[in-house]
């Protein structure tokens, strides 16, 4: 049995292989970061909301921009955490790997929906339309199917036994080919959506939305990790049980 | 145990091997969809190679500086698209979106005119990376610096 021996050979990067001791962790992180995440993002949004000032072309149509920057960054950095994950799980079968990444899929195809929502309701004063096919948006519509088809896909090896993981680990990882596109797809083609406001250490966004924007990712991102972790513990709850009833089942038949 | 890392190592070369090729696959794509992954024409590609006379094509650019004018019937309006290298004439007939205005950016859908006119069936908007507050707009650049400098 490989998984024991691995156990000895890197006691840093297995430290919490043992679900006991990753659990013990979440358990005590996962309240503070849904609370924080809750207080920071409400805080951030209702001053975007009201206080933020109006933008001299967009006018009040710019305030969209405290959920939508933040759901794009989190809908394409949930992907990269799963491709990351399955990494982990194709190359090291470090057992969190794959519930990571599963658990991980849902609050990601949220964040990407959330995205592709809020852009077509700006896309509607800004633009004067509610959809174009350019490469932006053509290119994270592709991301939303791939969580849905992921999550579809991870669901189905779940049921059909433990050692299926190894499909959706592969789907997760060619998937994370589309994060760059979609990075790429304003400076690549020419696109109706306009190219990142903010590159390394530089802002064509002035201050007072910049702050915003920070504060409000900061918020959504507290509460995407401790969504995720939530999840996670309720997969390895849900494991636990499952285990438990087919012990008392093997005990009936012995019996 | 020897096995053991060689077996994670074998699994390790294979994974980015794979991951190689993929990114390599996708590189390749990107790059021979450049042409037709593109939204619109630049007026320089319209200049260049330009599509037939009749056929559905988009321009995008800038709308020239003191090119708008809107024509006797009321509701036509004509305008330049450039893009500092190419220039070319565009023709709308109905309501053009909130941001349009000279200076900034649209993407216009329709066809070139035997004369070389692009007529425009709708119109949309392209906004670009820069957010600017409405109080600061009027403001030159060293003004808005000091502002933001003095409310910090």
């Amino acid at each position: 049995m490989p998984k024991g021996a691995d156990h000895r050979l890197t006691p840093f990067m297995h430290g919490y292989a043992n679900p006991a001791r990753f659990l013990r962790l979440a358990r005590t992180l996962t309240a503070p970061l849904l609370v924080a995440g809750i207080v920071i993002a409400t805080l951030a949004l209702a001053w975007g909301l009201f206080d933020a000032p109006a933008e001299q072309l967009q006018g009040d149509s710019v305030r969209i921009l405290f959920i939508h920057v933040p759901a794009a960054w989190l809908g394409m950095g949930a992907w990269t955490g799963i491709a990351v994950a399955s990494l982990t799980e194709l190359v090291w079968r470090h057992p969190l790997a794959g519930i990571a990444a599963r658990a991980i899929a849902l609050p990601g195809a949220v964040f990407a929906a959330l995205c592709l929502i809020t852009g077509s309701l700006w896309g509607r004063p800004a633009w004067g339309t509610w959809w174009v096919w350019d490469g932006r948006l053509t290119s994270m519509l592709v991301l939303l199917f791939l969580y849905l088809a992921y999550i579809a896909l991870a669901d189905a090896a779940t049921r059909d036994g433990n050692d299926q993981s190894r499909i959706p680990a592969i789907f997760g990882l060619v998937g994370a080919v589309n994060i760059p596109i979609i990075h790429y797809s304003v400076l690549w083609w020419n696109s109706l959506h306009q190219p990142p406001s903010i590159t390394m250490g530089k802002s064509a966004m002035a201050a007072p939305f910049l702050l915003g924007l920070l504060a409000a990712t900061i918020g959504f991102s507290l509460i995407f990790g401790g969504v995720v972790l939530a999840r996670m513990r309720a997969i390895l709850a849900n494991q636990q049980a499952e285990a438990r009833l087919r012990r008392r089942a093997m005990e009936a038949v012995d019996a | 145990m020897n096995t053991v890392i060689k077996a994670k190592h074998q699994r390790l070369v294979l994974v980015l091997v794979a991951l190689a090729a993929l990114i390599g696959a996708g590189l390749l794509a990107a790059w021979a969809l450049r042409n037709q992954a593109s939204y619109f024409y630049l007026p320089a590609q319209m200049a260049g190679n330009p599509p037939e006379v009749g056929r559905a094509v988009r321009l995008g650019g800038m709308v020239e500086t003191g090119s708008l004018r809107k024509e006797a019937d009321g509701v036509t309006i004509a305008f330049v698209v450039g893009d500092g290298k190419a220039q070319v004439p565009v023709r709308f007939k109905g309501i053009a979106p909130d941001l349009f205005k000279e200076g900034s950016g649209v993407v216009a859908e329709g066809r070139i005119g035997p004369d070389g006119t692009f007529i425009a069936d709708n119109l949309l908007a392209k906004h670009d990376e820069k957010y600017v507050p409405r109080e600061m707009k009027d403001m030159t650049e060293a003004q808005a610096r000091k502002t933001v400098q003095e409310t910090r």
